[in-house]
């Protein structure tokens, strides 16, 4: 019912891995995060992975969103690494699958 | 038992609006969906338009200087469907429900135009087969799922299906 968060950091590049359930409670800690790496003026790649989130609402579309905004004025890279049938499936029915960068794993 | 019988058990769950609450309401349908004999990605289409649906009572129902009000869910669970209301007694949104809330993102848009907000509704009318939503001394919205006893959701379905925790 809860979320976990993950950062890595690697010089300019921030890999974060959130499991278990992005709602309007949890989401508070996850824009935060998120936000606060976009606006690094040096980062140039934020990714994160989402395969292990098993609840997720427009709360969580909202927050990548507003952090896909944040990413372009400073010039960082946005994707998605990897995300669970569910999350794929929100994306698909919002439309925000044609507007996000993902990337669903090593054999692709 | 026949489908249009008056009868129908009820479940209800009244908690506060915050939203540190909407998971237990989540939790609440998905237990009501599950035994009902639901497929696993309905009972997680449910939850998904339960969750909308409180978060929308959350977020706009009451002001946010008030003491936080109640917020109501009530399942009817009929042999052939779910029947879920979620209401408040908070401000509604009076003329507020625009038909543009009511769709996805287009792809043709670029990032800096698309909002943040206002997929709620459209999510839920895309994932529950029946939407009814009343406005006046607060806000009710109204969400039918039928059970689907053919194909590969059938009743024996849900209990090969991965177990929510």
């Amino acid at each position: 019912m809860d979320l976990t968060m993950e950062t890595t950091s690697t010089e300019n590049e921030h890999y974060v891995i959130l499991r278990g359930d992005i709602d309007a409670h949890t989401g508070v800690q996850v824009k935060e995060t998120l936000m606060a790496l976009a606006k690094q003026p040096n980062a140039t790649l934020i990714s994160v992975n989402l395969e292990a989130v098993e609840y997720m609402d427009s709360t969580g579309i909202g927050i990548f969103i507003a952090v896909m905004k944040a990413c372009k004025q400073t010039e960082c890279t946005f994707q998605v690494d990897k995300l669970s049938s569910r999350v794929e499936r929100l994306f698909r029915i919002t439309g925000l699958y044609d507007h996000i960068a993902i990337h669903k794993g090593e054999s692709e | 038992m026949g489908q249009n019988g008056p009868k129908a058990d009820v479940i209800q769950l009244t908690f506060p609006s915050q939203t540190e609450y909407l998971g237990v309401a989540r939790l609440t349908v998905s237990g009501v969906a599950n035994r009902m004999g639901f497929s696993y990605e309905d009972i997680e289409d449910i939850k998904l338009a339960v969750g909308e649906a409180c978060t929308n009572a959350v977020e706009h129902a009451y002001g946010e200087h008030e003491e936080p009000g109640a917020i109501h869910m009530t399942c009817h669970v009929h042999s052939d469907r779910l029947v879920i209301v979620i209401s408040d007694q908070g401000v509604g949104f009076a003329g507020e429900l625009k038909p543009d809330q009511l769709t996805p993102i287009y792809s043709g848009r670029d990032i800096d135009d698309l909002e943040e907000g206002g997929l709620g509704l459209y999510l839920i009318h895309t994932l529950m087969d029946e939407v009814v939503i009343r406005s006046d001394r607060g806000v009710a919205i109204s969400m039918t799922k039928c059970v689907r006893r053919d194909g590969v959701a059938g009743d024996d379905d849900w209990t090969i299906s991965k177990a929510e925790v």
